[in-house]
């Protein structure tokens, strides 16, 4: 049997598509969020050395996590609807942009709040803390771009080019910024031999699976939004249950 | 009547860019207030961090590395709106993507002309406000070959900048938000040189990647630049 893979890259059909899988994503994530905060704040040991003041690392990893990864997801979609020209590509991009930003900042966020009782400051000038930060800032200069541009068009292709500058920027910037000065704890989650205890891990990569499927449901709802503006005036548009009331 | 090509009226590429970079410096030369304007906004930006955080010489010999490569970057986006906004405006940069000769020469020519206005009269300018700050002899040498260096590449990473905010709204601080974050490793290699030499260290590794840098723009800027343009002009 031939699927027509095409199909859903129609802003029509997709937002249909969205509209049903978005809550697919929504429902999961809140109980998966549950589940990985209590692993977390009830059945994970307290912590040797940093007591329990850790625990912020159940948020604040997933967060810093999928900040990188919506960039990257981010400048692959634009790059699709650069080079194919395919409307839906870019919308997703532009959909996917403010979550990847409230992640940064959350990431941010809970890594001054955790950086305060273990370093004695809110902020240090190390490699990672700068660039997520200066991730933030390439996050805000995309939102910015594809703002301040009315044609939608030229704005999806201005900003598509942006965000892959952004992708192949991000590691010199993190190779620049490491070389320049390191204070922030080695990696703690490692493929082999790794020196977390198992619940910890547990509650760690279950919220970062509810951090995921938080994003793509709020993307999918976001990008619904985007293709109803954009596509206001058109006929299918105009005849959706929802328009017409 | 013609079989051949004729070539005397082909421009070969280097022929191109000679031409593109004596335009627009004929053109900046005419009004040469613009030029001056930005000199002045870097001399005057390193002169005020003095009278902010006082005039000890110990600290101000310290921090006058990081002040002169921030000056030089703030006063490099002030002019990158005009790098391509009165051709944009006259229409004369339509002609030229409807030219036959490559855009990436003709952007480069550009981006060569724009790095002679901007950054070359801050890295001959530097040294002397490194006197300000009391560098010696050799940091000054080392400032200015690492500027010598660095602001081309933030002439180039800043064309794209301005080829994408062509004729946009508030284009001069969106093109600012949208390259500073850029150009944070040339700050970073800029001034670890100058840094590296003040401490007796080996200054060749921060002089190298800031080297690689400017190739890696020099290769690629160019081209992307030229496809900004495309995307802002249709």
């Amino acid at each position: 049997m031939a699927i027509n893979w095409f199909k859903y890259s129609a802003p029509s059909t997709f937002y249909w598509l969205a509209g049903k899988l978005a809550p697919w994503f929504a429902w999961p994530s809140a109980v998966l969020f549950a589940v990985g905060l209590y692993i977390g704040f009830f059945v994970a040991p307290t912590d040797a050395q940093q007591s329990e003041a850790y625990r912020i690392i159940f948020l604040h990893v997933p967060a810093s996590i999928m900040s990188m990864f919506i960039y990257l997801v981010m400048a692959c979609y634009a790059a699709v609807g650069l080079i194919f020209n395919t409307r839906l590509s870019s919308m997703m991009a532009s959909a996917l942009a403010p979550t990847g930003a409230l992640f940064a900042f959350i990431s941010l966020w809970t890594g001054a709040l955790w950086g305060k009782p273990m370093w004695g400051t809110w902020w240090v000038w190390d490699a990672r803390l700068t660039s997520e930060l200066i991730l933030l800032f390439l996050y805000f200069g995309f939102i910015a771009l594809h703002a301040s541009i009315d044609d939608p068009r030229r704005a999806d292709r201005a900003s598509a080019l942006l965000a892959i500058i952004g992708s192949v920027n991000v590691p010199i910037i993190y190779f620049s910024v490491k070389w320049w000065n390191t204070l922030h704890q080695g990696s703690t989650v490692k493929f082999t031999g790794t020196s977390m205890h198992a619940a910890m891990q547990q509650a760690m990569f279950t919220v970062l699976v509810a951090c995921w499927f938080y994003a793509i449901a709020v993307a999918l709802a976001r990008v619904r939004s985007i293709i109803l503006e954009r596509e206001r005036n058109t006929q299918w548009v105009a005849e959706l249950p929802e328009a017409r009331s | 009547m013609n079989p051949k090509p004729d070539n005397k009226n082909r421009l070969s590429l280097f022929g191109l860019l000679g031409l593109v970079i004596s335009r627009d410096l004929m053109l900046a030369m005419r009004r040469r207030a613009d030029v001056l304007t930005t000199l002045i906004f870097f001399v005057m930006v390193v002169s005020l961090f003095p009278l902010g955080v006082g005039p000890e010489v110990d600290m101000l010999r310290k921090m006058a590395p990081g002040v002169v490569w921030v000056a030089a970057l703030l006063s490099s986006m002030l002019s990158l709106n005009r790098m391509f906004s009165a051709d944009y405006i006259d229409g004369t940069l339509e002609q030229m993507l409807l030219a036959p000769q490559s855009m990436s020469v003709l952007v480069l020519g550009k981006i060569l002309a724009h790095w002679m206005l901007s950054g070359l009269p801050l890295m001959l300018m530097a040294p002397v406000l490194g006197l300000q700050f009391d560098m010696s002899g050799q940091a000054l040498w080392v400032l200015v070959v690492s500027l010598l260096l660095g602001t081309p590449i933030l002439s180039m990473v800043g064309a794209v900048g301005a080829a994408l905010t062509l004729g946009l709204r508030g284009g001069g601080v969106l093109v600012s938000l949208l390259v500073l974050p850029l150009c944070i490793p040339v700050l970073i290699f800029g001034t670890g040189a100058v840094e590296a030499v003040t401490s007796g260290m080996e200054i060749a590794s921060h002089l190298s990647l800031l080297g690689a840098l400017l190739v890696l723009a020099f290769a690629f800027t160019p081209w992307v630049t030229a496809m900004a343009l495309r995307i802002s002009m249709e």
